[in-house]
């Protein structure tokens, strides 16, 4: 059934030149294997989907081969393998026996870990959820492709309760789904391949996902394999799609959803623990195809992760966030994520500590009090949260990227970061000397450049997306002549938030800038004013604090306006009525607000 | 007729208060106060989810009317879950008991003042159904709110500076002040003999009317001298503890999770004490020490 003969264990064999190192032949028609990487090492099972060919994997594999035995090979009806008479020979229970038999040959004796994509996961997850499935594999990744089953089901407990919300869901997925009706008429798509979509898909592809054109891809069998492909569609969607079965597994998965995906909605997903109880869940910033040729490392890491938790029980905080665990629903929406805060010792960030742990999250928090910022995270883990304290200085930007690889190697990457830490600072112009000006803004502006450039850099590296919380104030659009640098410091804060949303926002990392006001905390303590001596500084200080203290707004509120700002999405929030009114007063009448700032208020 | 004004060789100076109470008195406010947590301790021995506010501040009522009281300085009142916290209590009739039922692992709040033979007391009851480690970590704070406002009070502070540096503990242990969120921001307030004979048993807005006569003459009687029977953190309060007998109540919240004590503080003229030490939050953390 094979030929050549396997090679020795321990030997790295490759695709030379692109030639299949083995043919399999699975009910009469040639399967092209392609194996790669050591012998002895764990062995991944890559399948490829529609209208692709093992080439689609490249990156993926040339990632994995470092570790991992590498076996791929072309589906029936695509690239070297051959094709069925017929499209009943597409059938999904055919596809699966393909795998089966691609296995038998390659790894007869070991369970192996299989990742599939689009039409390569559809028919892995037919393997997966057969009888067989436990016994042969040990894994399984799959991205954007469900099982068809697992979609009518979905479907139909949709359609028997048409909330508001399944009716959405219902129509999003048929949209994205037009293609598969298109693909049911006659003469239609295969004219449209073959009249040049085929010879055009390497610059539909980036167009549509910024793909950049390579050797082997799109493969030069593209149309004779598309149009055969679409035998896919008509052998098996209807089928399954009108008389769904019960295909439960117990093979753990980890299913990759892809936020950029034109034709697999995350939604399809929702319940799919009731079929696979083992399930990890993930996400990658990337369209359908992107994820695979433009981030092909990223998915290697995170099944290389997966195979390496399965294999040896060894987990990256990352995974252990990503693991499905039942609780009950909307009651803790930050539930598995982690959140990061700095200055938590006190005040908003105390109280925005607090609220995350209560809804969920995880925490890392940092302060130049150490013990306050023990003391906040003895306070979150009250609420059964793990909370790591950490002392740390904003202002020290090589001591936030070692913060930033320390978190990230112990904790993994913050889903959440709250750029929080300031000091607040009174004093005309004139009257801020240099050493008061760079101590404002080397906290309040240059702890933000840091948490934002040393968190961002790995939020967007990761690629799952992700949120920045800057803490701007009020002042940074209500000029004041009393609050000279503090405001320029805010008012830096909230645009560097600004122009950092707009660079991001491509990675699915949000940024919302909030603008407190007048809040009853700590800030006042630590507030320097200009040209005064101890005393003055002193009965200032107590003044201030009185005011703040009758103004009487709880930083709880502020934590509550945060956590709302980052599951809603808002980009900028002012929080006490004075923060709106003198926003809504910055845009009606800037002059007012010039006037304002002559008064001196602050 | 003579414009001077006759006053009594025997009376003290005006403006200079002084400890009236004797042994015999103190022991009748303790008894009143032993009574009332007992009947706190009942109710909440009793309570499980599905009890609503209201039946909860009903069968406190009951337990104390059983006992022989006749008369409220306030009537009962019970707070369940984030109502503890008074969180969005925004007027004072939103005290009251409401149809909040109690579920699992929610905390509360008793609190009631009864009234025998004119000797009051103004207790609070924090507790819990299951479990909540959150409302566990408030309570064994709380007792060091007891040591501070004592030592505070011995040391003669002005009652706002007391009442800051509360304030200022509150600050350091994440928690959120929410006795500034009672009539008058106060965290405490004095309390006398009632006198008055009548009207028994009659409630104005929930404080019995007798307690308003008396509180109300009080009122004006110590604002004519600089001082309040109200204690907070305004400038009413910059004065030194009043001798006297004073319901010191600070009440803390971790979010929606708020717990209180109160109690009786006696101040004389040249000391302070708790009235009583055998009270079930001060058991609750010399418990929590022994362990």
């Amino acid at each position: 059934m094979t030929a050549p003969a396997a090679p020795p264990a321990g030997r790295v064999v490759d695709a030379v030149g692109g030639l299949p190192t083995r043919t399999v032949v699975s009910a009469g028609v040639s399967l092209a294997v392609y194996e790669q990487g050591p012998q002895d090492r764990p062995l991944v099972l890559l399948v490829h989907g529609y209208p692709d060919t093992h080439h689609v994997w490249d990156e993926v594999a040339a990632d994995l081969e470092r570790d991992h035995r590498v076996v791929r090979y072309d589906v029936r009806g695509a690239g070297a393998s051959g094709a069925p008479a017929n499209r009943y020979g597409y059938r999904l229970e055919q596809l699966a026996a393909d795998l089966f038999a691609v296995l038998a040959a390659v790894a007869p004796d070991r369970p192996a870990h299989v990742l599939g994509h689009d039409w390569g996961s559809i028919q892995a997850w037919e393997a997966v959820t057969d009888r067989a499935g436990p016994r042969r594999i040990a894994s399984y990744t799959s991205i954007s492709g469900p099982c068809l089953d697992h979609v009518g089901h979905w479907a139909r407990s949709r359609f028997a309760r048409p909330t508001p919300r399944h009716v959405r869901q219902l129509a999003a997925q048929s949209v994205r789904s037009w293609y598969i009706t298109a693909f049911h008429l006659p003469v239609l798509a295969p004219a449209t391949w073959k009249l040049g979509l085929a010879a055009n898909w390497g610059r539909v592809l980036a167009r549509a996902e910024g793909i950049r054109p390579r050797a082997d891809h799109p493969q030069p069998t593209l149309g004779a394999d598309a149009v055969r492909g679409i035998a896919l569609y008509r052998a098996n969607m209807l089928p399954r799609m009108l008389l769904p079965g019960r295909r439960e597994t117990t093979v753990p998965v980890q299913l990759i959803t892809l936020t950029g995906d034109r034709y697999v909605g995350a939604a399809l997903s929702e319940g799919l623990e009731r079929w696979a109880p083992e399930l990890w869940r993930r996400s990658i910033t990337a369209g359908h195809w992107s994820a695979l040729l433009e981030k092909g490392p990223t998915v290697a890491g995170m099944t290389r992760e997966f195979v390496d938790h399965i294999e040896h029980g060894t987990a990256t905080p990352a995974l252990d966030l990503a693991r499905h665990r039942e609780r009950p629903v909307g009651k803790d929406p930050f539930a598995g994520r982690l959140a990061l805060v700095t200055g938590a010792g006190g005040g908003i960030g105390r109280a925005t500590a607090v609220a995350f742990a209560e809804q969920g999250a995880d925490l890392v928090l940092c302060d130049l009090n150490l013990p306050a910022v023990e003391r906040t995270a003895e306070l979150a883990r009250l609420y059964g949260r793990t909370a790591h304290a950490y002392r740390v200085d904003v202002a020290d930007g090589a001591a936030m990227d070692a913060f930033a690889t320390r978190v990230a190697h112990a904790h993994g990457v913050p889903d959440i970061v709250v750029n929080n830490a300031g000091v607040g600072h009174s004093g005309t112009f004139l009257a801020t000397t240099s050493a008061e000006w760079k101590r404002v803004l080397d906290v309040n502006l240059w702890g933000v450049i840091h948490g934002c450039r040393a968190f961002g850099t790995l939020m967007a590296e990761r690629g799952t997306g992700g949120h920045i919380v800057n803490l701007a104030s009020a002042a940074a659009y209500t000029p004041s002549k009393l609050l000279a640098a503090y405001a320029t410091s805010k008012a830096a804060v909230a645009m560097l938030s600004d122009c950092l949303r707009a660079e991001l926002a491509g990675s699915c990392v949000r940024v919302s800038t909030i603008h407190p006001g007048i809040v009853n905390t700590g800030i006042t303590r630590g507030t320097t004013f200009s040209g005064t001596d101890d005393a003055e500084q002193d009965a200032r200080r107590e003044r201030f604090s009185r005011l703040y203290a009758r103004r009487n707004y709880p930083p709880d509120k502020v934590a509550d306006h945060i956590v709302h700002a980052i599951r809603r999405h808002r980009p900028v929030v002012p929080v006490t009525p004075e923060a709106r009114l003198g926003r809504l007063m910055s845009r009606l009448s800037p002059a007012t607000m010039r006037a304002l700032a002559r008064v001196g208020m602050g | 007729m003579s414009t001077r004004l006759q006053v009594p060789a025997v009376r003290p100076p005006r403006g200079t208060p002084t400890f009236t109470f004797d042994e015999v008195d103190l022991d009748r406010f303790r008894d009143v106060q032993r009574l009332a947590y007992r009947c706190a301790e009942r109710v909440a021995g009793r309570l499980e989810p599905g009890v609503t506010e209201r039946q909860a501040a009903a069968r406190l009522r009951r337990e104390l009317v059983g006992e022989g009281v006749r008369d409220f300085f306030h009537i009962p009142f019970a707070w369940f879950g984030d109502r503890t916290a008074f969180r969005d209590f925004r007027t004072p009739l939103q005290f009251f008991a409401t149809g909040r039922v109690l579920t699992e692992g929610m905390p509360y709040v008793l609190d009631c003042a009864p009234i025998v033979d004119g000797y009051t007391a103004d207790i609070g009851y924090a507790g819990k159904v299951g479990e909540n480690a959150v409302w566990g970590r408030i309570v064994a704070d709380l007792g060091a709110y007891r040591d501070l406002i004592l030592r505070e009070v011995k040391a003669r502070k002005p009652l706002d500076d007391v009442y800051r540096a509360v304030d200022e503990l509150i600050v350091e242990h994440g928690y959120d002040n929410r006795h500034r969120v009672y009539p008058g921001r106060v965290i405490g307030h004095q309390v006398t003999r009632v006198t008055l004979r009548r009207p028994v048993g009659v409630n104005v807005l929930g404080f019995g009317v007798r307690t308003l006569r008396t509180l109300g003459r009080e009122l004006i009687g110590e604002r004519l001298h600089g001082r309040s029977p109200l204690w907070a953190d305004g400038r009413a309060s910059r004065h030194a503890p009043t001798p006297g007998l004073w319901a010191v109540e600070p009440h803390i919240a971790l979010r929606g999770v708020g717990a209180k004590f109160e109690e009786l503080l006696v101040v004389t003229d040249d000391d302070a004490y708790w009235l009583d030490d055998e009270v079930p939050h001060v058991r609750r953390v010399r418990a929590a020490a022994g362990r």
